[in-house]
């Protein structure tokens, strides 16, 4: 009865297993052979360990256009919300090593931001959302491990990159103000802690 | 990952303690490679365009080539023992000596499948689980670091090199090359080959 009513699935509503596993490796080929990032010619970040959540706000922001991006878009597009489910599950599962490589001088720096914010920059402590162990909850992301470049990107481009569709606002907009307040420095010191982190 | 560490380590040391060969077309080793890749390592038949290509890329194929990992039938007859005494010094000039060297384009593609080229290289085909090329190699196929650049490279070697991924030549290339390339049809590597032949 069980192979039955799973056989039905594949050709109904729910992707097929091979479907799927071919989708992840199609992932895996940009994203790194375990979902831990790649430094392609612009910097391709860490899916393993991610909150389902947040994948899937993204999957939608790039078919929507509140994150612009046409590769991503491209991906984007053909995926059903059944695949886009499975393949989110599976990245939130996995736990490499963190790429690594980034600089090590500005890691305690970053700690302390991270953990404590700047108030006299304005800047709240980026703990209080994404938790002390930075493995975020929901639709806010998990950072720990993600690649230092990405993060950078992410930090000085966030309102070029997020929240596009004024009419939509998501919960990007929550970043734009603490990532404006930064400076170059501490957005490298953070990212070099965060890019340190399991 | 590990030998990817490993050559990047050489490659630094190796930038201190740089040879103090006479630079240039005339240096011994560069002659040796251009026997085959033509005079100013703008590629000859089966033999790629090594100029302009990315130094490290450069570097990491003659360890592969010595190391016999990279087996397609020209690499073992031809590059097997070209590299087969090569010291990581002379590897090392060689790679940032013909990095530098302005590449020319070879032009040699289908011209009537470039478009087909162009979208599969920028976008990918999605429902075909083929990954943008552009996201690694960059929009116009310049390539960074270890990443090669593919822009201006002959058809045939292009075609081949893909070809050869999906014969299970080169298994153990970096990630994710020989997988990619088992996603593609020989028209979409054609396309593909037609596409970045034309890119100067």
């Amino acid at each position: 009865m069980l192979a039955v009513t799973f056989t039905g699935a594949t050709h109904a509503a729910a992707p097929g297993l091979s479907g799927v596993e071919g989708k992840i490796q199609y992932c895996e080929d940009c994203h790194g052979s375990s979902a831990q990032g790649y430094r392609g010619f612009v910097p391709i970040p860490r899916l393993a360990g991610q909150q389902p959540e947040y994948l899937m706000n993204q999957l939608r922001a790039f078919v929507e256009g509140r994150r612009p991006n046409s590769i991503m878009s491209n991906v984007a597009h053909v995926l059903s919300p059944a695949m886009m489910h499975a393949l989110t599950a599976r990245f939130s599962k996995l736990n490499p090593r963190p790429l690594g490589g980034a600089p090590t001088r500005n890691v305690a720096r970053g700690k302390t931001i991270f953990q404590d914010g700047d108030p006299g920059a304005n800047v709240a402590a980026c703990a209080a959302c994404h938790g002390p162990d930075a493995h975020g909850h929901d639709e806010v992301p998990r950072l720990a491990g993600q690649l230092y470049p990405y993060i950078i990107k992410a930090l000085t481009h966030w309102s070029q990159e997020r929240g596009r569709i004024p009419s939509r606002p998501d919960t990007s907009a929550i970043m734009e103000p603490v990532a404006h307040s930064l400076t170059r420095p501490q957005v490298e010191a953070v990212a070099a802690y965060l890019s340190t982190l399991r | 990952m590990k030998r990817n560490k490993l050559t990047i380590a050489v490659l630094a040391i190796m930038s201190f303690v740089a040879p103090a060969w006479a630079g240039g077309p005339g240096n011994v080793d560069v002659r040796n490679c251009t026997w085959c890749h033509g005079p100013s390592a703008q590629g000859y038949a089966p033999a790629p365009r090594l100029a302009g290509q990315r130094a490290q890329y450069i570097f990491n194929q003659l360890s592969s080539f010595n190391a016999h990992a990279r087996d397609n039938p020209f690499s073992k007859i031809y590059m097997w023992p070209a590299a087969a005494n090569l010291s990581p010094g002379a590897a090392h000039y060689l790679a940032v000596y013909l990095s530098s060297v302005p590449p020319k384009a070879a032009e040699d593609g289908n011209p009537a499948l470039v478009g087909l080229g162009r979208a599969i290289y920028q976008g990918g085909v999605p429902d075909a689980n083929v990954a943008a090329c552009a996201a690694c190699h960059g929009p116009r196929a310049q390539g960074v670091g270890e990443i090669p650049r593919l822009g201006g490279l002959a058809f045939a070697y292009l075609q081949g090199r893909l070809e050869q991924w999906r014969e299970g030549y080169d298994a153990s290339a970096l990630h994710p090359m020989p997988h990619v390339a088992r996603q593609l049809s020989s028209q979409q590597i054609a396309a593909l080959a037609s596409y970045l032949s034309f890119i100067k």
